[in-house]
């Protein structure tokens, strides 16, 4: 074999086995997915080798009482919810987590890597019982409640529990983490030596803010985005949790078709539309400023 | 007389104090640097020039002192209030911009007009010869290119007073030579105040109007290039600037400004320095080597005297000789190769050594 082929080889080799997991763990399900999505469901779980629309069907109209197809917006709406929830979140786990990255990124070494392990420490408690905690603080007579009752703020206790509000604090608590990382590993690559020569060229603190660390630290804040919003589109386990499953998000939409309404190819259609939905809203976000801001150089 | 741009006053700056690291970086230095000069901060790593420039920029706080900008107080005052810019070291161009937009920074965040911004823009590329490339990103450039568009950027807002931080040690010596002259021919042309700061003699040698050497936070001698050269004070000047021989004596006889030193060997030479010395004193007496002439043993004159060549290094244009004086101390002498026709000693051969008139400096302490 000739050396350059042999080569290719070799590289080949090395990826293949991260290849064979993708192929296996993420390519075959989806393909299963898509299927699924154009069978018929079986009511007992699973589906039933015939081909049918019903699923997408289902999903933009529904038979009112003279059996005809009308178009219904409930479907689209807990979508529409989810959108806006994920947006508030990465808005908010970006304020929050930005300042919180720079920070820690400019501090001495030995203090760095240990405020960097407090913000990995969440992690090593289950979600579900973190999640089950915000509960405790936010019901009727929980931790804020009781505060703000026993220092005559209130006299009856605020509704905190089962609201938006408490979703969207419980998707920026789940996270905040994962938008703090990314942005910390640019601000820490950061040059100062710019940030002086910058000061030296007459740019205020604003200025520096807006002109040169924010472009300069763009592809983790980018990074960072995306690694909120899209976990934050599917999550079920706060919305369901704090949300009290009066108001679906997409998460928990999904979750009971698979669950207890036993409705497969649905809950399949759902997981596609979630995708194509993803899919979309990332080459807005991406190609969208990305382009202007010509953030494949900067990462460099 | 012109006037002073930049007067240090008794500046002290201390890093790290009330720690048990406490160290001075600058101890009560003072200069003045005049208007429209090319002046040289000259000395070794930590020698605390860099120190001085960043407190010129702003960058830094000092303990004690004050540092005046025509008459003007800076002390307080943050870099981007201070009409003075940096070209850095390693050139600090934002990588995410344009050279174009890189030079019309400082002139936008001075709130000029697009207008004016432009004009800069295309004067300040024009005069580095780097217009062609106004829509190229710094990381597409070498690092010769980056160094202007740095000139041109800090050049842009037509400072004061430029300061430059070695600006010319991270390109190869080719390209060096090259910027200096174009370095020296910009202060002129712009006609702003440079404050240069380098290890390297040569530099500081060429370009400079005046030079103060520093060393240990203190400033050792400041002149301009020649008397630096010719006629240093002290033995960390004689010996950091050019090559040099440092010979121990002691004064033996005082005439007016003539001072005669005794050397070890009964050499006696005639040397001269400010300092006030009595006879019998130890002084350290420094020759650079190209004031040494040899000439063949048979050719003797009145005032010389003899030594044995022990080493021969051939340098191209010159040639340098190492003698020993009576097996003791050693010489170094250059002979410029076209001078006298060819390398015209061996290794071994005895000669008759030559200190040319004034050629001899007393060193202070």
């Amino acid at each position: 074999m000739e050396p350059a082929k042999r080569e290719a080889t070799k590289r080949w080799l090395g990826i293949s086995p991260a290849v064979l997991v993708i192929f296996i763990f993420m390519v075959i399900p989806i393909c299963i997915m898509a299927v699924y999505a154009f069978l018929e469901a079986n009511p007992y779980g699973g589906v039933r080798p015939h081909f049918t629309l019903d699923a997408f069907i289902q999903f933009f109209f529904e038979y009112d009482f003279d059996d005809n197809l009308v178009f219904n917006s409930a479907y689209l709406n807990i979508y529409w919810r989810s959108f806006v929830l994920a947006f508030f979140t990465t808005v908010l786990c970006l304020l929050i987590g930005f300042p919180t990255a720079y920070y820690i990124a400019m501090q001495p070494t030995n203090k760095k890597n240990m405020l960097i392990f407090l913000v990995t420490i969440p992690f090593w408690t289950n979600l579900l019982i973190r999640t089950f905690s915000w509960i405790l603080i936010l019901r009727d007579y929980g931790v804020i409640n009781n505060i703000l009752l026993g220092m005559g703020v209130i006299d009856k206790p605020l509704t905190l529990l089962y609201t938006n509000g408490a979703v969207l604090i419980g998707l920026v608590y789940t996270y905040i983490p994962f938008i703090v990382l990314p942005i910390y590993a640019t601000v820490e690559k950061l040059d100062l030596r710019l940030l002086e020569a910058a000061h030296d060229l007459y740019a205020n603190r604003r200025q520096l803010m807006s002109k040169i660390i924010l472009p300069l630290t763009a592809p983790g804040i980018i990074a960072g985005g995306i690694l909120v919003f899209i976990p934050s589109l599917g999550a079920f386990i706060a919305p369901n949790l704090l949300g009290g499953g009066k108001k679906l998000m997409i998460g928990s939409l999904i979750q009971l078709q698979f669950a207890s309404s036993r409705n497969w190819p649905f809950g399949s259609a759902a997981a596609l539309f979630l995708m194509a939905a993803v899919l979309i809203a990332m080459m807005i976000y991406l190609l969208g400023p990305a382009r202007k801001t010509d953030l494949g150089e900067n990462a460099g | 007389m012109p006037e002073t741009a930049i007067e240090v006053r008794n500046i002290t700056k201390k890093f790290g104090v009330h720690t048990e690291h406490e160290v001075t970086a600058l101890d009560d230095v003072s200069i003045s640097i005049k208007d429209n000069e090319f002046f040289t901060l000259l000395g070794p790593s930590g020698c605390g020039k860099t120190t001085l420039l960043r407190l010129i920029a702003g960058f830094e706080y000092s303990t004690r002192g004050q540092i005046l900008l025509y008459g003007e107080n800076l002390i307080g005052l943050p870099p981007q209030k201070r009409p003075i810019n940096t070209v850095f070291q390693h050139y600090a161009l934002f990588p995410h911009m344009t050279v174009a937009e890189n030079v019309a920074f400082p002139m936008k965040m001075l709130g000029k007009d697009d207008g004016e911004t432009k004009k800069a823009v295309n004067e300040k590329l024009e005069l580095v010869k780097m217009q062609d490339f106004a829509n190229r990103k710094p990381g597409q450039l070498s690092g010769g290119q980056q160094q202007r568009i740095a000139l041109a950027r800090a050049l842009a807002p037509h400072p004061k007073v430029l300061l430059l931080d070695e600006p010319l040690s991270a390109l190869d010596l080719k390209l060096r030579q090259e910027m200096r002259t174009e370095l020296k021919n910009l202060q002129r042309e712009t006609g702003i105040t440079f404050i240069f700061v380098t290890h390297d003699q040569v530099e500081a040698l060429t370009m400079s109007d005046r030079i103060a050497v520093m060393s240990v936070g203190k400033i050792q001698q400041r002149g301009c290039p020649t008397e630096i050269y010719e006629k240093p004070n002290n033995r960390f000047v004689a010996d950091f600037i050019g090559e040099t021989n440092l010979l121990e004596a002691t004064v033996s006889k005082v005439e007016g400004n003539d001072i005669f030193c005794k050397l070890s060997d009964n050499i006696i030479l005639k040397g001269e320095g400010e300092t006030g010395k009595n006879v019998g004193d130890p002084v350290t007496l420094a020759v650079r080597p190209e004031k040494i002439a040899l000439s063949p043993i048979s050719e003797q004159t009145e005032g010389s005297f003899t030594g044995k060549i022990n080493n021969s290094i051939y340098l191209g244009t010159d040639t340098t000789y190492i003698i020993s004086v009576n097996g003791k101390s050693e010489l170094a002498s250059v002979e410029q190769n076209s001078a006298v026709g060819k390398v015209r000693f061996k290794i071994g051969d005895e000669v008759c050594i030559n200190v040319a008139d004034n050629a001899i400096r007393i060193l202070e302490d």
